[in-house]
């Protein structure tokens, strides 16, 4: 590829090959409509999105109000469907603004990973050689741990506040994106577009950047969206264990380790927020999977 | 197939130096002095510089690190300072509490899921099969601990069954088992019931009908013991998942094990143990990776370089 190759191509066609997706953009929005589960998934992400944003407006208590004479209440007492915790606060309420909680950690921790993991992945492809070995030899490593452990390490070490567990969250997983977009990469280096904009004196970065990472967009979004159920996953177990979200914020993870105090007395404490990560984090499964589904269906 | 084999041994070392290295680093440069650990806060300078020196903490790191390499070749995990025992001492004895965990986990996982996947193969979209596929996604999305608090919740505290927490006799690793074993099973399932459906296409099975075999000695003996090698893949990715799963697990079922002696060193910030601990745990993930590789080499005979 380093020697001059005469291209047949006129520049100006390369210039507006640039940022061109190949993704049958119209087939994909089609695909998934037809499919059951891609369309819950969607439904369900939607739902916790305006959830989370309108959380204030639709909540019937704010995050601070207590009433201690009404605690543990069982579902279905008056005006509290979901029933209270142990200070009076009503579980309905509590839930729904611990999806901002989990919304926002899902949407940062994703992000760190991607921007982490495909930015290294790109270059570990794109450039080959010792850079690569090292890379890979990176992501080697951050998988020597379990994520779980590694997480609630980090976590430890940095300091038990949410900010701190989006950060984790992210530096746990970038691997994934790394492996994904260096197989990828790796198979469109050879494409003759590349070597065509190479020709026409692109500069790496610009071809990385316009060129090859459009490309490879497709399995990236569908590892994004499953990774935000992950993340979901790890934010609520970190915060079971007492290194998430601080009081007084709700996460479910904290409302369920609050409820494993009182499981006999008051089992809905545990039931409720478990049913939200679990709707949750399906919702994010399915969508996920059924993007990869509607984005390559050869991929079946 | 020995090349290769000497070549991933050859690697675990650097891979293992540069881990501890890492977890060494990521300890001492955390905001939280040790010694305030050991003797409060309020001690005076004289005694926090004495306990210091004896535990080697008054070294330039770079030297407090290969101190420590030095020892862990000699088989010395250091001493943790809350309890004073020696970590190595700790990790023999919570490692068997932890691995009969996952041994059960595993069991209960994999003798569900492959029966479970073989028929959903079998009676492809079918009401098995959509179960199959309901499992997984379920128990891919559900908090485990979460799991382990509903079974608690209806066999321990409801049916009275199986005793909630503790360590004694079998009947209370059943709990933690399905706890840790259970969401995995659909995921197992779906990639057993996918790998006998490739399976089922190839040519050997035709010849193993047309010899006039039954049906049933066809499907166990020739495509599922086949179609069984992506899943020896997926065990080696599993040793990651149950020591992750039984860190909080281990907590909630209140069991002495590896994952439990982690998080009581991180809520105490015991670094002997955590840095001992988080050695230990890569080394058994690093070697089972490089073991479930030389299980799929076996396994599948056409692979043999």
């Amino acid at each position: 590829m380093e020697e001059t190759y005469e291209s047949p191509v006129p520049a100006s066609v390369v210039e507006s090959l640039e940022g061109r997706h190949i993704g049958r953009r119209a087939g994909v929005w089609a695909r998934m409509r037809r499919s059951p589960g891609a369309m819950t998934g969607l439904v369900i992400v939607v739902f916790l999105l305006v959830v989370a944003t309108a959380a204030d407006l639709i909540a019937a208590q704010g995050i601070d109000e207590q009433s201690l004479l009404e605690a543990l209440l069982p579902p279905g007492s008056a005006g509290y469907p979901l029933g209270t915790d142990e200070f009076g606060r009503d579980m309905l309420s509590r839930i729904i603004h611990g999806s901002r909680v989990s919304l926002q950690v899902a949407i940062i921790a994703a992000t760190v990973s991607a921007a982490i993991g495909v930015t290294l992945g790109m270059i570990s492809g794109y450039f080959g050689g010792t850079l690569d070995h090292v890379i890979q030899a990176a992501v080697d490593i951050s998988w020597a741990f379990p994520t779980v452990l590694l997480a609630i390490f980090l976590v430890a070490v940095l300091g038990p506040n949410l900010g701190n567990v989006m950060l984790a969250v992210g530096l746990v997983y970038w691997g994934g994106f790394t492996r994904l977009v260096r197989g990828q990469v790796l198979s469109l280096r050879e494409w003759e577009f590349i070597s065509a904009a190479r020709t026409i004196g692109a500069s790496d970065w610009r071809i990385m950047f316009k060129h090859v990472l459009p490309n490879i967009a497709a399995p990236v979004i569908v590892m994004f969206t499953l990774m935000m159920g992950d993340a979901i996953l790890i934010e609520a177990t970190l915060s079971f264990v007492g290194m998430g979200a601080q009081p007084p914020t709700p996460s479910w993870g904290s409302i369920l380790a609050s409820g494993r105090t009182y499981l006999v007395l008051a089992p809905w404490v545990t039931l409720f927020p478990g049913i939200a990560i679990m709707l949750t984090v399906l919702g994010f499964n399915l969508l996920g999977d059924g993007l990869r589904d509607a984005l390559d269906p050869r991929l079946r | 197939m020995a090349n290769y084999l000497i070549k991933r041994l050859l690697l675990v070392v650097p891979v293992l130096i540069v881990t501890a290295f890492l977890v060494f680093l990521a300890l001492h440069l955390s905001p939280g002095d040790p010694v305030d650990v050991i003797v409060g806060p309020i001690a005076p300078e004289e005694v926090r510089d004495r306990v210091r020196t004896r535990l080697g903490l008054d070294k330039p790191w770079p030297v407090q690190f290969l101190i420590y390499m030095g020892n862990i070749v000699q088989g010395d995990l250091g001493q943790s300072i809350l309890s004073k025992r020696s970590v190595t001492e700790m990790i023999t004895e919570k490692l068997p509490v932890t691995a009969e965990l996952g041994v059960a986990a595993f069991a209960v996982a994999y003798l569900l899921a492959i029966p479970l996947g073989t028929l959903a193969a079998l009676h492809r979209n079918s009401f098995i099969d959509w179960i199959s596929m309901v499992l997984a996604l379920i128990g891919v999305s559900m908090p485990g601990f979460w799991l382990a608090l509903l079974l608690i919740y209806a066999f321990a505290v409801n049916l009275r069954i199986f005793p909630p927490t503790g360590h004694e006799g079998i009947e209370s690793l059943v709990l933690p088992a399905l706890a840790l074993g259970l969401p995995r099973v659909g995921k197992i399932a779906r990639l057993t019931r996918s790998s006998l459906l490739e399976v089922v296409d190839q040519d050997y099975i035709r010849t193993a009908r047309a010899k006039g075999l039954r049906e049933r000695s066809v499907v166990s003996v020739h495509a599922l013991r086949n179609a069984l090698i992506p899943i020896v893949s997926l065990m080696g990715l599993d040793l990651g998942y149950i020591v992750g799963g039984s860190v909080v697990l281990e907590a909630v079922f209140a069991r002495p094990g590896i994952g439990d002696m982690m998080l009581q060193a991180i809520y105490s910030r015991d670094f002997p143990v955590l840095q001992g601990g988080m050695f230990v745990l890569a080394l058994a993930i690093v070697l089972s990776n490089i073991l479930a590789d030389v299980a799929y080499v076996i396994v599948d005979p056409r692979i043999r370089h």
